[in-house]
C-alpha cells in the first residue's frame, strides 16, 4: 500500500474537487453539455447534501428518520420567505447566504424541539414519531396562508446556480467528514453499535443523539433553501414521505454511515431515473426492491464476514489437530 | 355540530380503527416488530374482494374467502422472505425493510391495477338507519360486533390454548422458548398469518365504510393503526381496541370543534404527546431492559 | 463494500456520460422523415396519482396529432407529439422540459398541472417558446407574453358557478366542501365566495379536507346536513366526489361541480350510478353532448383508447388544434423560419378556435373568452341543463 501522507491526500482531493468544477463549467460554456444534463446539476448537488445529512442519523446514530424531507420544507419555507421578505432591500450577495444560515437555524430549531419527546423513545416508535412529524409539517404548510397554501410560496428569487448549488454542497461535505473524524462521530458512531455501553463508558447518549439529529435537520434545511431559490416555487406536496423514503434509498445503498458512499448513491439515483426515463412506471418499484434487497444482502454480508473472521481465528491455534 | 352526534362519530370512526390496530398489535406483541405494510396488505385485502367481484364475478362470500386467503398467503411469504432473514439483525435494518415492502405492495397494485381508487362492490353495502336524528351506521356496527367477537377468540387464543402459551414465550423471551423446545419459526409465521387474516377482515370493512379503495389506501389507515395501538398500549390486545375507539373519538373531536382540515396534524400530534409522557400506552407494561 | 462502491461509481459515470450526449427516445405520434416537422412538447403527470390526468391529456393530444397529419397536416408541416412524465413535480417538470428542449421542441403545451408548471414557465420564457396549456389553470401560469392556456383558470370557474347559480335560482343556502390542499380547489374556492356576496348567494357552510384526509368526509357531510343547505358545492375531482356521494346517501342536496367534477359517472360505476342523478356541472366539455365536434372526438378517442375522454384530454385536442390555427395564421411553413416563436405568439391573438370545449379566443394575458355549459346527470348521462 502505498504511504500517502495526509497531507498529499488533502491536496489530492482538493484537486479532484475543483478538477470536477472546472470541467462541468467548461462544458456549459462550450455547450457540450444537453441541457437537461444541465437541468440536473443542481438537485444532484441537493439530492447530495440530503443524503449526508440523512447519513449522519441513520448512518452515524443508526436512527431511521422518515421525516426528513420535513425538515428540507422547514429550511425552504424560513429561506424563501425571508427572501421573499427582504428581496427589495437587501443585495442578493447578503441576502442569499442569510437565507440559507436562516432556513438551517430554523430547521435545527424543529429539530432540537422534536428530539425531546423523540429520543425518549426506542427504534421502530421513534421512526414512526419522525414520519408523524413529517405529515404535521405538511399540513401545518397547506393550512396557512403566510406559506402560500394550497398554491405554495411563488416567486422566491432564483439565487442557486450550480455554482453557488457547488460551493455548499462542497461545505457539507467538509463539515461530514469533520464530524465523522471528531470525537463527537466517535460517540455517535458508539451509541449506534450498542447504546448500553456507550453510556456506561461515559457518553451522554441523550446529548448525542440531539446533536446529531439536529446537525442533520439543519443540513437539510439548507438543501431546502437551495431548492427554494431555484425553483422560485413551493409547493407543500413536494416534501412529502415519498420523497423522505428517496432520499433513504440513497443512504441504504450507499451503505450508512459511509459518506462516499452516499454521495456516489446520490449521484447515480439522480441521474439515472432521468437517464432511463422509460422506466418511470416501475421507478418506485425498483427503490422498494432495492431496499429490501439490501437489507437482505448486508445481513447476509456480515455472516459472511463474521465466519470467515472465526475460521481465521481458529486457524493458528490448530497445529495439533 | 351537536355533542352527541360527534361522539357517534367518533365511534364510528373507532368502530374501524380498532378492528385494523388489532392486527397490528398482534404482530408487534409477539414478533416484536411493527409490521409497516400491514396497512397495505389491508388495502390488497380490500382491493382481492373488488377485483374479484367486479372483474372475474365471484361471488361475495367467496371474495372475502380469496381475500382471507390471499392475504395470509402474503403475509406469511413477506415473513418468511423478508423478515425472516433479519431476526438477527439490528431494529434498523428490519423498519427499513418493512418500508420496503410497504412500497413494494403499493407500487405493485398501482402497476397491476392502475392508480385510481376502484368502487367497492354494493353487494356489501349495509344501510344506514335514522334514528332520531342521528346517522346510525349499519355497517359501523356490524364492524364492531365483528372487532368485539374477534377480540374475544384473539383473547382465548393467546391467554387458554396451547399454540397461544407458545407465543407469549416467545414474544417474552425467545431464544429461552427456544430451549423449551417451541419452535419460534413456526409461532412466528403463525401470528404473521393470524394478523394478515385480521387485516383482510379489516379490508372488507374498509371498503364498505369508505366505498373506494386504491393502491394507496392502505398507508394512512397502517400509520392509524399504529397510533391506536400505541394509544392502547403495544402489544396488548383489549388496548388496541381502547386504542381505537379513543382514536375516533379524538379525530372526531378534533374535526368538529377545531378544524377538519388539521385533524390529522392534531391526530399526529396526539401521537407525539402520549408517546412521551407514556411511551408504552395506556395499557402497556413497562419494558425493563437488561443488560 | 469498498469493492461495490468502485462500481456504483463507474456506473454512474457511465450514466453521466449517456446523458451528457443525450440518448434519443421514440416520440410518441411520429412523422415521416423528409418532411418538415413541428414538435409540439408537453409534460404532465404519467405515473403517480396524478397519472390518469397526465395520461388523458397525452391521448388526447395523440388523437389531434395523427388526425391532423392523416389530413396531409398543417401548412406543409406533420406535427409530431413529444410527451414526458413529470408525476406533478416541479423539478421533474423542469427536467422534462430540458429533455424536451434537447429532442427539439418548436411549440410547448406546458404543464398538465399548475404546480409543476410554475417552475417550468420561467424556462420557457427564456427560450421564448409559444407555450399553451390545456390544463394549468392557476392564474399565475400565463404571466408571460408567450403562455397562453386552454382551460378556464379557477378563480373564473369560481366566479361563474356562483352567477350561475344565483341566475338559475338553484338555491337558497349553499354548503362548500373543498380540498384546502388543492391549489385548483382552494382557487376556485376563494372566487366562489367572493362573487357570491357580490350576488348575494347566502354560503352557509364551509367545510374542507385535505390529501391527508380525503377517505372519510363523514363528519363534513354531518355538518352540512346540519347547517339546512339545499346545494352543496364541490369544487373538486371526481374522485373524491364519488367518495362523497357514496357517503352521503342520506343528505338531500343538489350536488353542483364543475369541471373537475367530469368523470364522475365513470368513477362511480354501473352499480352506483343512481346515485350520481341530478348531479350539476359546469363545464365547457361534455361527452355526452350532440354536437358534431364533440360527437366525431368522443367516437375517435373510445375506439382508440378505450374508455370515455375527459376534460383533460378535450382539453389537449383542443390545445393542437389550436397550434394549428396559429400555424396557418401566423403564414409560417417551417419552426425554422425566422421569428418563428415571435409569429406564433402573435398569431394566438388573432385565431378563433371552435374546439370540443367551447369556441376561443384569446386576449395577450393569454387566457381564452369562452363559455361554459351546464349540464345535470340523468340516467348515467349528461344532458343539458334546462331551467
Amino acid at each position: 500500500m502505498l504511504k500517502i501522507s495526509k497531507q498529499r491526500k488533502r491536496w489530492f482531493a482538493w484537486l479532484l474537487l475543483s478538477g470536477v468544477y472546472i470541467v462541468i463549467m467548461l462544458l456549459m460554456q462550450e455547450k457540450m453539455l444537453s441541457r437537461h444534463a444541465q437541468s440536473l446539476l443542481v438537485p444532484l448537488c441537493i439530492n447530495i447534501i440530503l443524503a449526508l445529512s440523512l447519513n449522519i442519523v441513520v448512518g452515524m446514530l443508526g436512527e431511521l428518520s422518515l421525516g426528513h424531507a420535513g425538515f428540507m420544507s422547514i429550511g425552504a419555507y424560513a429561506g424563501g420567505v425571508f427572501s421573499l421578505q427582504t428581496q427589495d432591500y437587501l443585495p442578493p450577495l447578503l441576502r442569499y447566504p442569510l437565507a440559507i444560515l436562516l432556513g438551517a437555524l430554523v430547521a435545527g430549531v424543529f429539530a432540537g424541539v422534536l428530539s425531546i419527546p423523540v429520543f425518549r423513545l426506542k427504534g421502530d416508535y421513534l421512526a414512526i414519531v419522525t414520519l408523524a412529524f413529517g405529515e404535521i409539517i405538511r399540513s401545518l404548510i397547506i393550512n396557512f396562508a403566510w406559506s402560500g397554501g394550497a398554491a405554495g410560496l411563488k416567486g422566491t428569487p432564483r439565487d442557486t446556480t450550480f455554482t453557488t448549488a457547488y460551493l455548499l454542497t462542497v461545505l457539507v461535505w467538509m463539515i461530514s467528514q469533520k464530524i465523522y473524524g471528531s470525537r463527537l462521530g466517535l460517540e455517535m458512531r458508539a451509541v449506534r453499535d450498542n447504546a448500553i455501553a456507550a453510556e456506561a463508558c461515559g457518553i451522554d447518549v441523550m446529548n448525542r443523539k440531539r446533536a446529531g439529529f439536529i446537525m442533520a435537520a439543519a443540513i437539510a434545511g439548507t438543501a431546502g433553501v437551495l431548492y427554494s431559490h431555484y425553483y422560485t416555487i413551493l409547493t407543500a406536496g413536494v416534501f412529502d414521505y415519498n420523497r423522505s423514503i428517496e432520499i433513504l434509498v440513497m443512504v441504504v445503498l450507499g451503505g450508512m454511515g459511509s459518506m462516499f458512499g452516499s454521495v456516489v448513491s446520490a449521484i447515480t439515483l439522480t441521474i439515472a431515473p432521468e437517464a432511463l426515463r422509460f422506466l418511470n412506471d416501475y421507478r418506485m418499484l425498483i427503490y422498494s426492491l432495492l431496499l429490501i434487497t439490501a437489507m437482505l444482502a448486508r445481513q447476509s454480508r456480515i455472516f459472511d464476514s463474521l465466519k470467515q473472521r472465526l475460521k481465521e481465528v481458529k486457524r493458528p491455534h490448530g497445529a495439533t489437530e | 355540530m351537536s355533542l352527541a352526534a360527534s361522539l357517534m362519530n367518533g365511534l364510528n370512526l373507532g368502530a374501524i380503527y380498532g378492528l385494523i390496530a388489532l392486527g397490528y398489535t398482534m404482530v408487534y406483541g409477539i414478533a416484536k416488530m411493527l409490521n409497516f405494510a400491514h396497512g397495505d396488505i389491508i388495502m390488497t385485502g380490500a382491493l382481492t374482494i373488488v377485483i374479484s367481484v367486479h372483474q372475474f364475478g365471484i361471488s361475495p362470500w367467496l371474495s372475502i374467502l380469496l381475500s382471507i386467503g390471499v392475504c395470509v398467503s402474503l403475509g406469511v411469504l413477506i415473513e418468511k422472505i423478508a423478515y425472516k432473514p433479519l431476526r438477527k439483525a439490528s431494529s434498523l435494518s428490519v423498519l427499513i425493510t418493512a418500508i420496503g415492502v410497504s412500497f413494494l405492495l403499493q407500487n405493485t397494485a398501482q402497476l397491476l391495477f392502475g392508480s385510481s381508487l376502484r368502487s367497492f362492490p354494493k353487494a356489501f353495502q349495509i344501510p344506514t338507519y335514522g334514528i332520531g336524528g342521528f346517522e346510525l351506521k349499519g355497517d359501523r356496527l356490524l364492524t364492531s360486533l365483528i372487532t368485539a367477537l374477534l377480540m374475544v377468540g384473539l383473547v382465548w387464543i393467546v391467554y387458554r390454548s396451547k399454540v397461544g402459551l407458545a407465543m407469549r414465550a416467545v414474544a417474552q423471551d425467545r431464544d429461552t422458548a427456544e430451549l423449551m423446545g417451541i419452535d419460534a419459526n413456526r409461532v412466528i409465521s403463525m401470528t404473521f398469518a393470524i394478523g394478515s387474516a385480521l387485516a383482510s377482515v379489516a379490508g372488507l370493512f374498509y371498503g364498505i365504510a369508505y366505498g373506494f379503495v386504491g393502491p394507496y389506501s392502505g398507508s394512512m389507515p397502517g400509520i392509524k393503526a399504529f397510533t391506536a395501538a400505541v394509544l392502547g398500549g403495544i402489544g396488548s390486545v383489549p388496548g388496541a381496541i381502547v386504542g381505537g375507539v379513543l382514536l375516533g373519538l379524538i379525530e372526531s373531536f378534533a374535526k368538529t370543534y377545531l378544524s377538519s382540515e388539521l385533524s390529522d396534524a392534531i391526530v399526529f400530534a396526539v401521537l407525539i404527546g402520549i408517546l412521551f409522557l407514556k411511551p408504552t400506552g395506556l395499557m402497556g407494561q413497562e419494558i425493563r431492559e437488561k443488560v | 463494500m469498498h469493492f461495490k462502491q468502485k462500481w456504483v461509481f463507474v456506473l454512474s459515470l457511465l450514466l453521466v456520460f449517456v446523458m451528457v450526449t443525450g440518448c434519443n427516445q421514440q416520440p410518441v405520434a411520429k412523422a415521416p422523415v423528409e418532411e418538415v416537422v413541428l414538435k409540439i412538447g408537453g409534460s404532465g403527470p404519467l405515473t403517480g396519482s396524478a397519472a390518469s390526468y397526465g395520461t388523458s391529456v397525452k391521448q388526447g393530444a395523440e388523437l389531434a396529432v395523427d388526425e391532423l397529419n392523416n389530413n396531409g397536416g398543417v401548412a406543409g408541416m406533420k406535427f409530431e407529439l413529444l410527451f414526458e412524465d413529470d408525476a406533478a413535480d416541479p423539478a421533474m417538470a423542469v427536467n422534462a422540459y430540458a429533455r424536451l428542449v434537447d429532442q427539439g421542441m418548436n411549440v410547448s403545451m406546458g404543464t398538465v398541472t399548475s404546480g409543476a408548471g410554475m417552475a417550468m414557465t420561467e424556462e420557457v420564457k427564456k427560450d421564448g417558446f409559444l407555450m399553451l396549456t390545456p390544463s394549468a389553470s392557476q392564474k399565475e401560469i400565463t404571466r408571460y407574453p408567450n403562455s397562453f392556456r386552454v382551460c378556464f383558470t379557477d378563480p373564473d370557474q369560481g366566479t361563474y358557478a356562483a352567477d350561475f347559480i344565483k341566475t338559475n335560482d338553484l338555491a337558497t343556502k349553499v354548503a362548500i366542501l373543498y380540498d384546502k390542499s388543492s391549489d385548483y380547489s382552494t382557487g376556485i374556492r376563494d372566487a366562489f365566495v367572493a362573487q357570491a356576496s357580490v350576488v348575494d348567494l347566502n354560503v352557509v357552510e364551509e367545510q374542507a379536507f385535505t390529501d391527508q384526509s380525503n377517505t372519510d368526509f363523514s363528519v363534513q357531510i354531518q355538518a352540512v346536513e346540519q347547517s339546512g343547505a339545499d346545494l352543496l358545492f364541490l369544487p373538486i375531482y371526481y374522485e373524491e366526489a364519488a367518495m362523497i356521494l357514496k357517503q352521503s346517501t342520506n343528505l338531500d342536496v343538489v350536488y353542483f361541480g364543475v369541471d373537475g367534477m367530469d368523470g364522475v359517472i365513470g368513477q362511480m360505476g354501473s352499480e352506483y350510478a343512481a346515485l350520481t342523478e341530478g348531479v350539476m356541472l359546469l363545464t365547457p366539455f361534455a361527452a355526452d353532448s350532440k354536437d358534431e365536434k364533440t360527437v366525431h372526438f368522443v367516437e375517435a378517442y373510445v375506439e382508440r383508447f378505450e374508455s370515455t375522454p375527459d376534460q383533460f384530454a378535450a382539453d389537449a385536442y383542443d390545445v393542437v388544434y389550436t397550434i394549428a390555427a396559429a400555424v396557418e395564421k401566423a403564414g409560417v411553413t417551417s419552426p425554422k423560419d425566422k421569428d418563428f416563436n415571435e409569429k406564433m405568439i402573435a398569431a394566438m391573438t388573432q385565431i378563433e378556435v371552435e374546439g370540443v370545449t367551447g369556441t376561443m379566443t384569446w386576449s395577450e394575458d393569454g387566457e381564452p373568452a369562452k363559455s361554459a355549459t351546464a349540464v345535470v346527470i340523468k340516467n348515467g348521462k349528461y344532458v343539458a341543463f334546462e331551467r
